[in-house]
């Protein structure tokens, strides 16, 4: 079947099998951050967003993002520089497996609710596992993250 | 140190928080062959049968072979990464017409697309003669069926293994009269522990991918741990010769032992040699959990002797240790059950004696604490009931017997303690516990307790006498450095912290040295990342290899300037001379040399360097555990844990924080959810995420990591390991929390709910 897909800001037309998964379609695509940890939906590595939420696409069919909107982090580099140095500040990133779902599904927080709390915090990202870092690491990255966010809001209003 | 012992970021950690294509199937050829493997349904059964004509017809499949295909008389092998003569028993074939858990492989399937190899593994037809399995270990040894009654199954090296038996080793050492000095004892702790396997349940599961080169070679790119031993144990799975076979790593996505064995390389590696195409070998997050290589189960009977004044004087540790259906990693895993968990203590006496069997379950292998994890559970917790007999504090019974700084250790192999800050480790964990207000329990008042308990533990820094440590560094245009290493990182940041010692010793720009690592083309011999060597010996070998460089540079330098090399000093920018020069050229910047380093030049400037090591410092840990727990329901929350470390310096304290971190909540899950059980079939009931749980970041409060570092005189700046220490504390920690929260002790893991709310009596 014939699917338009505007991927990463870039619109694409495909001929795809019907039961091709959202996470194979953007891998061929050479969206290669995003991964597979599992196959029933517990690790949260392949988070993409469809029009802008985020959404697992280990469990999408590719055919259901026909006609929208998906975003990698290919399509976020900005974004996940910027915030990733917080990580990588931490030595967070460790093996880095997880780290594009985990940063995807951050960001998405971040524009939910640019200023969340502590259990706001692991609530939303609940359902990104990692392995590496016992989530000490990644939360600490997070914290100063809003906090140099919050100094660069207040620096700009002043 | 300007470099070392600074919170540098890892030299990877843009490319991976920015998602770049770095790992396995990031990189590998898009005409890859996809590779699978069928897998046997039955725990223990001989194949009689097996018709692939229909599935070979599937259109796209290339390739299907069978035990038909390999020799089952041909020599066997293990697929345990370890240096050779490895202790690992070699039993296994590539395909072997007995399999022996229920997931080994039947088939290999090759085929272009996973559709159609998906379709041609169900076509394939199997008759099994299935014979009766062996499940529990309790059962193994001695039984008459054999696991593996083949006559070509060998064991290397003297471990005690006698495949007629179902032993895969044994082994008995000891000091003293362990039996007089127990009898003469106030008090003795006779108790038997129980830990189970677990997984290493690393995000990015085994996978391979391999192709045929410019001189007809095998190049495996694969996430391993061992890139050369990985490249002799597919030679020996293959039978063919080493020099046909080159192995790289990319990024790993984490390892933690897991890819200390090699589960996936001899699948693809065949195919691709048989037919000269790209293939990849990726398991499924299912075949990670079925058949793998994880911690091995065991049961730890341990008698801990003491006086009622506190005074420890024996400790007698018996080991029985499950492998499973092969041995990988058997022999040598149980051996750290008694020799990581014993020395910690001064004691007149001590024994410890181990039996490895075989059963019908999947393979056990190398997990992070390998073998001290479980040991330490079974020993720190038997102290724990020790203090509670003897009421005593058991911070301060602790204190009374922990073997010191410059104690002989006779249950460490007989070594020395070089270096250790135990004793400030404890002092500090009762101030960051707030131990002395906090324990044992408080009543909530809201149907919860919280509580402390508390786990040491110790491992080594490499396995002395064996592995090798090595490191190649040369100069390039410009002055910048690259270093070569055959060590694996897989997210540890071992290439920043090597990177970290040879800036400091060559007193250059963290930035001027870039890595690589590690292809055995390539690569100085180095025996992989594991048994925490990397830091410790590697970066020894980093340390001195450095410092021999700058010994030619300065020839080099000395040469151009025109005096001899012990006239001239450098100081990462210049060399300089020590006199002034009559013709006044006194000093030539480091990159000048490496220019003329190109140019009419015959000194080489590059160094390589290998070390080994015979000794085997203990990096400590001391780790305490406040747990709440729901006594209606029986949850139990880790809602801190602090955590203080010995690992001698720490090269780089952000790594070194996020390693401790990391492998307390892995510590953590094993002692309250992780457990892989059995049908009574022999089939694993956890083979998903979903079943399988490993810790959440819901599922944990906090962790305080601190470091008390002593200095210890053979590692590269007063270095030791910090890998895998961190793993072993909160197994004991927790079972003596929830013990202070219940009044019921648990002499098994994972402690679930149920069994807090029903304990057995
Ligand atoms: S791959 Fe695990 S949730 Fe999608
Ligand atoms: S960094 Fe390795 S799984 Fe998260």
């Amino acid at each position: 079947m014939l699917i338009n897909i505007v991927l990463n800001g870039k619109k694409i037309t495909r001929e795809i099998e019907p039961d091709l998964l959202l996470i194979d379609f953007v891998r061929k695509e050479g969206c290669f951050s995003v991964k597979r940890g599992c196959e029933t939906s517990n690790c949260g590595l392949c988070t993409v967003f469809l029009n802008d939420k985020p959404v697992l696409s280990c469990s999408l069919l590719a055919a259901r993002a026909d006609g929208q909107q998906v975003t990698t982090l290919e399509g976020l580099q900005e974004e996940a520089a910027e915030f990733g140095a917080f990580i990588a500040d931490q030595g967070a990133e460790q093996c880095g497996f997880c780290n594009p779902g985990f940063i995807m599904n951050a960001l998405a927080l971040f524009r939910e609710n640019p200023e969340p709390g502590e259990e706001e915090i692991k609530e939303y990202l609940a359902g990104n596992l990692c392995r590496c870092s016992g989530y000490e690491g990644q939360l600490r990255g997070i914290l100063n993250f809003l906090a140099w966010k919050k100094d660069k809001k207040r620096g700009v209003s002043l | 140190m300007k470099i070392v012992n600074q919170p540098l970021r890892k030299k990877d950690a843009m490319q991976l928080v920015t998602g770049q294509p770095v790992y396995m199937d990031d990189i590998a050829p898009a005409n890859c062959l996809v590779v699978k493997l069928l897998r046997s349904p039955h725990a223990n059964a001989i194949v009689t049968s097996i018709n692939t004509a229909i599935a070979a017809k599937v259109p796209g499949i290339e390739a299907i072979y069978t035990w038909e295909d390999v020799d089952q008389d041909a020599r066997r092998f293990t697929c345990a990464g370890q240096t050779y003569p490895e202790p690992s028993p070699y039993d296994r074939l590539l395909l072997d017409r007995h399999v022996r858990f229920v997931g080994d492989p039947v088939a290999i399937v090759a085929g272009e697309t996973e559709k159609a190899v998906d379709k041609a593994l169900s076509l394939i037809k199997v008759q099994y003669e299935i014979l009766e399995p062996i499940l529990d270990f309790h059962q193994s040894l001695d039984n008459k069926i054999l696991i593996h009654p083949e006559d070509n199954w060998e064991s290397l090296c003297p471990v005690g293994a006698d495949n007629k038996r179902n032993l895969c080793a044994h082994d008995e050492c000891g000091a003293g009269d362990i039996e007089a000095v127990l009898a003469d004892c106030d008090v003795v702790i006779d108790r038997v522990y129980h830990t189970k396997a677990v997984q290493q349940t690393m995000m990015e599961t085994f996978r391979t991918f391999c192709t045929i080169d410019t001189y007809g070679r095998l190049n495996v790119v694969s996430s391993t741990q061992i890139v050369f031993h990985c490249r002799r144990i597919i030679a020996n799975a293959l039978h063919i010769p080493q020099t046909k076979i080159r192995v790289s790593k990319p990024r790993i996505g984490g390892g933690f032992g897991a890819k200390q064995t090699s589960i996936t390389e001899i699948y693809p590696a065949f195919v691709t040699w048989m037919t000269k195409k790209p293939s990849k070998l990726i398991f499924s997050r299912e075949e990670s959990m079925i058949a793998s290589t994880p911690r091995h189960e065991m049961e730890v009977h341990v008698r801990v002797g003491a006086m009622n004044d506190g005074k420890i004087r024996a400790i007698d540790v018996y080991t029985l240790s499950n492998t499973g259906a092969y041995g990988e990693h058997g022999p040598t895993t149980v051996g750290l059950s008694g020799h990581k968990s014993i020395p910690l203590y001064r004691t007149e006496s001590y024994r410890f004696v181990s039996d490895v069997v075989y059963t019908n379950r999947m393979s056990a292998g190398a997990y992070r604490g390998y073998g001290a994890t479980q040991g330490l559970f079974a020993v720190e917790s038997a102290v724990n009931e020790l203090a509670a007999k003897l009421d005593i504090d058991p911070i301060e019974l602790r204190e009374m017997n922990i073997a010191r700084e410059g104690d002989m250790m006779p249950a460490y192999y007989d070594s020395w303690n070089t270096s250790s800050a135990l004793d400030r480790c404890l002092k500090r964990v009762r101030e960051m516990s707030r131990w002395d207000e906090k324990y044992p329990v408080r009543d909530m008042g809201n149907g919860k307790v919280r509580s402390l308990g508390i786990g040491m533990s110790m491992q080594g820094s490499s396995i002395p006498f064996v592995d090798v440590g090595s490191a190649t560094l040369k100069v390039n245009d410009d002055g910048f450095y690259t270093l070569i290493i055959g060590s694996a990182d897989m997210g540890t940041g071992c290439d920043t912290v090597l990177a970290q010692i040879a800036a400091e010793v060559l007193e250059c720009e963290y930035d001027d040295v870039t890595v690589f690592g590690a292809d055995t083309d390539v690569s100085p011999y180095d025996s992989g990342s594991y048994a925490s060597s990397t830091t410790y010996l590697t970066g020894k070998a980093v340390e001195i290899c450095a410092q021999k460089l700058r010994g030619k540079i300065c020839a080099l330098g000395a040469q151009l300037l025109g005096c001899s090399a012990d006239e001239v000093v450098f100081d990462g920018r210049c060399v300089t001379r020590t006199q002034p020069a009559a013709d006044g050229k006194n000093s030539i910047a480091l990159a000048d040399i490496a220019t003329a380093s190109m140019c009419g030049n015959s000194v080489a400037l590059e160094e390589t360097v290998t070390k080994s090591s015979p000794v085997s410092p203990p990096p400590y840990m001391v780790g305490v555990a406040e747990v709440e727990v729901d006594l209606l329901t029986g949850q139990a929350e880790v809602i801190e844990f602090n955590a203080v470390v010995d690992c001698g310096t720490p090269i780089n304290p952000n790594l070194a924080r996020v390693q401790a971190e990391g492998g307390i909540l892995q510590g953590i899950g094993m002692a309250l959810m992780e457990n892989i059980t059995y049908t009574p079939e022999g089939r694993v009931v956890e083979n998903s995420l979903m079943q399988y749980k490993i810790p959440s970041r819901v599922d944990i409060g906090h962790i305080h990591v601190e470091f008390e570092s002593s200095y210890e005189g053979t590692g590269p700046f007063g270095a030791k390991s910090i890998g895998e220490v961190v793993i072993n504390t909160p197994g004991p920690a927790i079972a003596h929390a929830i013990y202070n929260a219940t009044g019921h002790r648990y002499y098994e893991l994972p402690i679930t709910p149920e069994q807090i709310v029903m304990p057995e009596k």
